[in-house]
């Protein structure tokens, strides 16, 4: 995919945007369609693009899997530590009135810190899944296996 | 009225006529493509449904990034099924006849399609409806049950997802060792391929 000169111009000009449409859908999610879930999977979506058009080296260069691998446990441990803060707060687990001044604003601050969670562990898994799909055969050619 | 049941129709004939041509087609190419139209498919029946954060969810994840790991999959794999030369399979025919017989059947029982009295519209949604523009605050009532009503759930989804990826980087992934050797390899290249 080397000579690929309108789909790369075209795919450069979307990534931003779709990059911004997936932080829209993350922050906007408690007024409209849309959650950590949907938007890990649109951010994820747009490093495709980018893998697809540019090559699975230079992805991972802007996203190494190191970081990648950190990025997905700290989501699940970060959904895990709120709970663990309504605990210490008094609470029950994940019960996050207790975060705020007031019930509604705990709630508020639980939602967005636990969607948080949600799209940084979707975003890096899907980008991983991705990545390990679309690598494994320059390791196959290597080895000389096929 | 009419028009709906004209869509719902319509996508519902689609779906069924997919899911054939799945079946039918030996190019697995052309069947993750149909997996594809599936989904998004679906998805607009969820739409249809008014289920929107459904719909997006379905379209985000079954239509395009599935797609694209069933893809990145078949470039491993090959994309021709192999043909089963086998006899036919007379039994699994007959309990898949049957299981879907006695599903039809069940469907005899079930309350009317969006009724007002539905078992599903007196159990807890009233409650989430009714009470969390007060406890909760958030005008998208799927995210307050999702994230607060349902956070355990949800917690446990998120956990799923996660141990999905522990387990893909088990199996097929680089392991850190390779990694580091990766890394050498790059810093002094005169010795590549030293270590096999």
């Amino acid at each position: 995919m080397n000579e690929q000169l309108i789909s790369r111009i075209v795919g450069k000009f979307l990534v931003p945007y779709i990059l911004l449409f997936g932080l829209y859908v993350q922050f906007h999610g408690d007024y409209g369609p849309g959650g950590g879930f949907q938007a890990g999977v649109i951010f994820a979506s747009a490093f495709v693009i980018y893998t697809l058009l540019f090559g699975v080296e230079k992805a991972m260069e802007i996203a190494p899997p190191v970081i990648l691998k950190l990025v997905a446990a700290a989501g699940v441990l970060l959904y895990a530590l709120v709970g663990v803060a309504t605990l210490l707060d008094g609470g029950n687990y994940l019960d996050y009135d207790v975060l705020g001044e007031y019930p509604v604003a705990g709630q508020h601050i639980g939602i967005i810190l636990v969607e948080l969670g949600v799209g940084l562990t979707v975003t890096s898994v899907m980008m991983l899944l991705f990545f390990t799909f679309s690598q494994k055969d320059d390791e196959e050619e290597e080895g000389g296996s096929r | 009225m009419i028009m709906t049941q004209m869509i719902d129709i319509f996508l519902l004939a689609f779906l069924a006529v997919i899911s054939i041509a799945v079946l039918r087609i030996r190019d697995l190419f052309t069947s993750i493509v149909l997996f594809g139209i599936y989904s998004l498919v679906s998805a607009s029946l969820f739409l249809v449904l008014a289920a929107a954060d459904v719909a997006f969810t379905e379209a985000a994840v079954g239509a395009g990034i599935a797609t694209l790991l069933l893809l990145a999959t078949l470039t491993h794999v090959g994309r021709e099924e192999k043909v089963n030369r086998q006899s036919k399979a007379w039994l699994p025919l007959v309990i898949v006849l049957v299981t879907g017989g006695a599903l039809i059947y069940g469907i005899v029982d079930l309350p009317p399609f969006g009724a007002a009295d539905n078992p599903v519209q007196t159990h807890v949604a009233p409650r989430y409806l009714l009470e969390s523009p007060n406890e909760i605050d958030v005008p998208n009532v799927v995210t307050a049950v999702l994230a607060s009503y349902r956070g355990f759930d949800t917690l446990g989804e998120v956990v799923v997802i996660f141990t999905a990826l522990v387990a893909v980087l088990l199996l097929i992934g680089r392991s850190g060792r390779r990694e580091e050797r990766d890394a050498e390899n790059a810093a002094n290249p005169e010795k590549e391929g030293g270590h096999e």
